[in-house]
């Protein structure tokens, strides 16, 4: 089995990140009962036994003893990552998995990319590869970062650089949240540009996700829940919680991350889970990419009201197929129906049979 | 003789379980016949398929190959929990990171990087053979394991086992919508395939799709199912029969005398497979057959190139009774030409069962005499439940459609260069591709002259 390893860059990053891990321990906390450290959890979490001995060796098979997540987290400020280590989420990480600095980066693409990149190089490049090297086999860096400030955008790029030079071989997909038409930040049209330049020379998979479009849905959500339309929807359901989040009160954007946090597990899930049809991770970049640098996947997801325990009929999962390339259910602003496609996968979770799979492929063709 | 299976990838191991359940379920079942017959059967069968241990355990003659370990454990523990057979313990072998679709990674770089342990692993499962007849393997074409690294392996074992026959299975992406590089996938495969296998045995998944939808009844359809199909097909060719009248033993080199019947030529080796009846386990106990309304039935599949028994066009006929009524033109398109065909027949009353019809020289062509074009290979044992089944393959145009739309849709792909930096990434060339599609254009141009 491969493993993965997250590296989550500035604000916005170990927001996501940690909604990520969160919703990631309660995915396998929900399929392993038990309590036995197995594969799938081995893909991103590692088991360590910390009353044995304080370097905290791995431990391979058996029960969980503790888990740790496979992250680096680098921020320039210390405000977000403080709140991970007070919140219930701290056990997942220790220390030496963390790169802070005090200043921040004050929106500026360069301050990030240049200035603080020169200066933890080294110690970035040493944390990663001892993340790595805890690892059987390397398959994946998933980058989470923003373009719009300065940390995301500049470190993150950054660090894209060192991934690609330090680890060749392994593959760095990259979830890039871009900012919105009224973002806040003057600078952040700039801090974009020179991100995306990097981000096509040296990543091998970007998925962009437009902060407007997760707006768009969670006002949907709230919409459709308050004018009781959907009794069937938990108030618990994934996309909505926030237990077990950053605090305890809900904040403005758990509910946006979550969304992105569950499009990662969701496109993890068929490399970390036994299936009929398996899909790795290195299938994607093999059947979407076409051209080296035409790697910008849009996502979407379906369906988005209730991600936890559907159990669709046949109608509305026909319409689960159509949802996917409609509109209102991508992650950035944009209509697929009315553009072109390189190339397109669906991937499917659950209960869904071959022959469903064919009939609404056959459709959609 | 025993043969060797050679299961690759997720498709390919899939399948391979499937493969030995159907066999040993068969094997184990009284068969419908005396039991001094079924004594022989049996023997036969277990010898081709089966090592029998010391404590009475059943063990697969199958190596495992795969280069993601989770199919290949739950495959494994399939296997084990069936309490009839079981896989050796020691004959499998996989990585932790897959192919990834890329038939380049899996011929270029899985491939030559494991090579030694998978052939040792190979001589070892040879070795405990009294007498080996062959290989098969079992793979995809669309995939990466199994399209590339079984390519390579089939080129391996060819080298290494220059004297035994390989019969490659090779499984047919749907025609849309499995992996968007299949098609690259499949030309690669079959280009190459070609170059070092004696047969090739194809499985349409398009086809096997309608056959469980439309003969099966199945309303939610999974792999299983499609796999047991090809399963049973498998299974109807290769369970022991008598190969000629009259013989007092069964066939003991089954892949030497499939290949002797249907393969004359190296150009001409594509087999396809249909057989008769098909049907749901709930209906077959109410349904009675006839061999002549089976063979009937059997051989306009045949000549309208149906695979399964539903939807068969009627109005082809052989061009000879064509010519007469004057639609020579558009019957002549639709007439399905073979090289070579093997029928085989299981079950009672096999002697009454008159396969004349087969035998029309109009059907072949010309180079070949009827006599030579066509075999019969019969047991009174019925197989798998059915009272009478009969299997006929075919080396045939039967495949040109399908392969000249696939050859079709990766040129498109390849008039852009698109995906090809991923294959060239692994060592191949532009080169490469540019000589898989001059194998298959010549391949096409072959059978369609026939």
């Amino acid at each position: 089995m491969t493993q993965s390893i997250v590296v989550q860059v500035g604000q916005c990053g170990n927001q996501i990140g940690c909604r990520f891990w969160d919703l990631a321990l309660r995915e396998h906390a929900a399929v392993n009962k038990k309590g036995i450290y197995d594969e799938a959890l081995c893909s991103f979490f590692r088991n360590t036994n910390s009353r044995a001995d304080a370097g905290g060796a791995d431990v391979q098979r058996g029960r969980i003893c503790s888990l740790k997540a496979r992250a680096v987290i680098i921020d320039m400020e210390e405000g977000v990552v403080n709140e991970i280590l007070q919140g219930p989420l701290r056990d997942l990480f220790d220390s030496a998995q963390f790169i802070t600095d005090v200043s921040g980066s004050g929106n500026n693409w360069a301050v990030g990319h240049k200035l603080y990149g020169g200066q933890y190089r080294d110690q970035i490049v040493e944390k990663l590869r001892r993340t790595a090297e805890q690892c059987d086999c390397l398959q994946c860096f998933f980058v989470i970062h923003s373009m719009g400030g300065g940390t995301g955008s500049g470190l993150g790029t950054f660090v894209l650089n060192i991934l690609e030079d330090e680890f060749p071989e392994v593959y760095r997909f990259v979830t890039s949240v871009y900012p919105s038409a009224e973002d806040d930040v003057i600078t952040s049209p700039y801090n974009s540009v020179l991100a995306m330049r990097e981000l096509t020379e040296h990543a091998d998979c970007v998925l962009p996700i437009e902060n407007q479009s997760l707006v768009d849905i969670v006002n949907k959500i709230n919409q459709m829940t308050n004018c009781g339309k959907l009794g069937a929807v938990k108030p618990n359901s994934l996309v909505t919680s926030n237990i077990g989040g950053v605090k305890e009160s809900e904040k403005p954007f758990d509910a946006m991350n979550n969304i992105v946090a569950n499009l990662l597990l969701n496109l993890t899930s068929s490399a970390r889970f036994e299936g009929p049809l398996n899909m790795d991770l290195n299938e994607i970049t093999m059947n979407l990419v076409p051209f080296p640098h035409l790697h910008y996947l849009t996502s979407s997801l379906t369906p988005l009201y209730t991600l936890a325990d559907v159990n669709v009929p046949t109608r509305r999962l026909d319409q689960m197929f159509s949802d996917a390339f409609n509109k209102d259910h991508q992650l950035i602003r944009a209509d697929p129906k009315h553009s072109l496609y390189l190339a397109c996968a669906l991937m499917v979770r659950g209960n869904v049979h071959i022959s469903d799979l064919r009939r609404n492929i056959e459709r959609l063709v | 003789m025993s043969l060797i299976t050679v299961q690759l990838g997720q498709c390919g191991n899939q399948i391979g379980y499937e493969l030995f359940d159907v066999i040993c379920n068969d094997l184990h079942s009284n068969g419908l016949c005396p039991q001094k017959e079924n004594g022989l059967y049996q023997a036969a069968s277990k010898e081709r398929f089966f090592d029998e241990h010391k404590s009475g355990d059943f063990v697969s003659r199958a190596v495992l190959l795969d280069m993601e370990p989770k199919v290949i454990s739950q495959t494994l523990s399939m296997a084990a929990n069936s309490h009839k057979w079981r896989y050796s313990e020691k004959s499998q072998f996989s990585q932790k990171q897959g192919s990834g679709n890329n038939w380049a990674n899996g011929y270029y770089v899985h491939g030559p990087k494991y090579k030694d342990c998978i052939l040792n692993l190979v001589r070892k499962e040879a070795e405990k053979c009294d007498r080996l007849g062959g290989f098969i393997t079992i793979m995809s074409m669309a995939g990466g394991t199994g399209s590339g690294m079984g390519t390579f392996i089939t080129r391996c074992l060819r080298d290494i086992y220059p004297n035994s026959l390989l019969l490659n299975e090779v499984i047919w992406p749907y025609g849309t919508g499995e992996v968007i590089v299949q098609n690259y996938n499949s030309i690669l495969t079959l280009s190459n395939l070609y170059q070092s296998s004696d047969a090739l045995l194809v499985h349409e998944n398009d086809i096997l799709h309608k056959v469980c939808s439309q003969r099966m009844n199945i309303k939610q359809i999974s792999f299983r199912d499609i796999n047991k199909v090809i399963a049973h097909q498998l299974g109807s060719v290769f369970q022991p029969a008598y190969t000629a009248d009259g013989a007092s033993h069964y066939s003991r080199n089954p892949l030497g005398e499939l290949m002797e019947s249907l393969v004359p030529h190296p150009e001409f080796k594509m087999l396809g497979l249909r057989n008769i009846p098909q049907m749901s386990e709930h209906s077959l106990a109410y349904s009675t057959f006839t061999w002549h309304g089976l063979l009937k039935h059997l051989r306009q599949m045949l000549i309208a190139n149906a695979k399964m028994e539903e939807g068969i066009n009627w109005q082809v006929q052989l061009p000879s009774e064509v010519t007469t009524r004057r639609n020579f033109l558009t019957a002549d398109l639709q007439f399905n030409k073979s090289v070579a065909n093997l029928a085989i027949f299981r079950g009672k009353d096999t002697e009454s069962a008159s396969p004349q019809g087969f035998r029309d020289p109009a059907l072949y062509t010309s180079w070949l005499s009827p006599d030579n074009s066509f075999s019969v290979w019969k047991t009174p044992r019925s197989f798998n439940k059915y009272e009478k089944s009969a299997t006929l393959m075919s080396n045939s145009q039967g495949l040109l459609k399908p392969l000249d739309s696939i050859v079709g849709k990766a040129w498109n792909m390849f008039a852009s260069r698109a995906y090809v930096h991923q294959y060239t990434k692994y060592g191949m060339e532009e080169e490469d591709f540019l000589q898989g599609f001059t194998t298959l254009e010549q391949i096409i141009s072959s059978y369609s002259t026939l």
